[in-house]
């Protein structure tokens, strides 16, 4: 598989995991609003995922799908940071959760918005208006958690300091994400950080949260290396075709 | 500490196109007004519906009350001639 292949996974795999575990809220939210509101961001992840498995599929250009490609791969091949892939939680948690990953992708996607890559510069813009709402949703409901009651800003405070080990991964360059921002196809990773970091400060500042310390980061995930739950996700995600190869609806 | 404790009723209303009134859609449970309005966008909008949302809160409007119904309404029951039904319109009009 070539490097512009595998980068394009790494886009479509982070909107597709993390749609799949938003997806898990259906029926479930705290209340019929935000059940909503969540599921409406897993579906909008779960259309861009497919935007960029058909591009993905082409680059391959052995006759695979954008289905094979989603359905069809095992842990090792999927390339999702673990930020994505880590349980929902409560509500808080995986607001933690979409609020890390929906700053960094809204950076991230505002590059990608001019990628030298014409075919991701066509699907960062159709993707960046539901990226950019994503991340005012999220910051929104931080701050309303950070500054709310005791116990929301307890919980959530909690949650900020556990998924923070996941954070860093996103904007930790490897060899592959060097390739691409030399192409002009993706961006400067420290660039990214950089404005990452100032926007959740601000947000975590007017949301009176603490900034955790800086300290180990997890990595793995960009390289196929997985937590033990990204299995359990597939394993949902993938039990029809699995079970019923080929079966359509 | 159940949501219904702390969680407003919201009326919403949604502009479809310019030059159309904003109408009454439904409501929903929100926190505060900004809350409101994204919850809004989400319950009400997802298919194109609007352009423009308001979002009240439930107890801030004053309604007639059911059982001045008759005072209020009975009296305009009588006066046909207020409705504009004495007019003859020519076929080539059609529907008006």
């Amino acid at each position: 598989m070539d490097d512009k292949t595998k980068y394009v996974l790494r886009l479509a795999d982070n909107a597709l995991i993390l749609g799949q575990r938003l997806g898990e809220w259906c029926g479930h939210g705290p209340v019929l609003e935000q059940d909503i509101a969540l599921t409406n961001i897993a579906l909008d992840l779960i259309g861009q995922s497919r935007m960029l498995y058909q591009y993905a599929a082409e680059c391959k250009g052995d006759g695979s799908t954008e289905d094979d490609l989603a359905m069809k791969r095992d842990v090792f091949d999927f390339y999702n940071v673990l930020l994505v892939e880590q349980p929902n939680g409560d509500w808080g948690h995986t607001l933690v959760r979409q609020f890390y990953y929906d700053t960094y992708n809204y950076y991230l996607y505002e590059f990608l918005c001019n990628s030298k890559d014409v075919r991701i510069a066509e699907i960062a813009r159709k993707s960046f208006k539901e990226i950019s709402y994503h991340a005012q949703f999220s910051a929104e409901w931080i701050i309303r958690l950070g500054d709310g009651t005791d116990e929301s800003h307890e919980r959530v405070q909690r949650s900020i300091n556990d998924l923070w080990t996941y954070t860093g991964e996103m904007m930790t360059p490897d060899e592959l994400d060097r390739k691409m921002e030399a192409e002009g196809v993706g961006p400067n990773l420290d660039d990214i950080a950089t404005k990452w970091k100032r926007k959740v400060n601000e947000i975590l500042d007017i949301a009176t949260l603490k900034r955790p310390e800086e300290s180990f980061m997890q990595t793995g995930g960009k390289v196929g290396e997985h937590g033990e739950h990204l299995g359990f996700v597939l394993a949902e995600l993938q039990f029809m075709q699995r079970a019923y190869p080929g079966m359509s609806w | 500490m159940s949501q219904k404790d702390n969680w407003k009723i919201w009326e919403v209303f949604i502009r479809s196109k310019n030059g159309i009134s904003h109408k009454h859609v439904g409501s929903l449970h929100a926190p505060d007004a900004e809350i409101a309005i994204k919850n809004a966008r989400d319950v009400y909008t997802r298919r194109s519906e609007g352009i423009s949302i308001w979002v009240v809160p439930s107890d801030a409007i004053t309604a007639s009350r059911p059982d001045e119904k008759e005072p209020l309404f009975a009296p305009a029951d009588d006066k046909v001639y207020r409705h504009p039904t004495f007019y003859d319109i020519p076929d080539d009009v059609g529907h008006m």
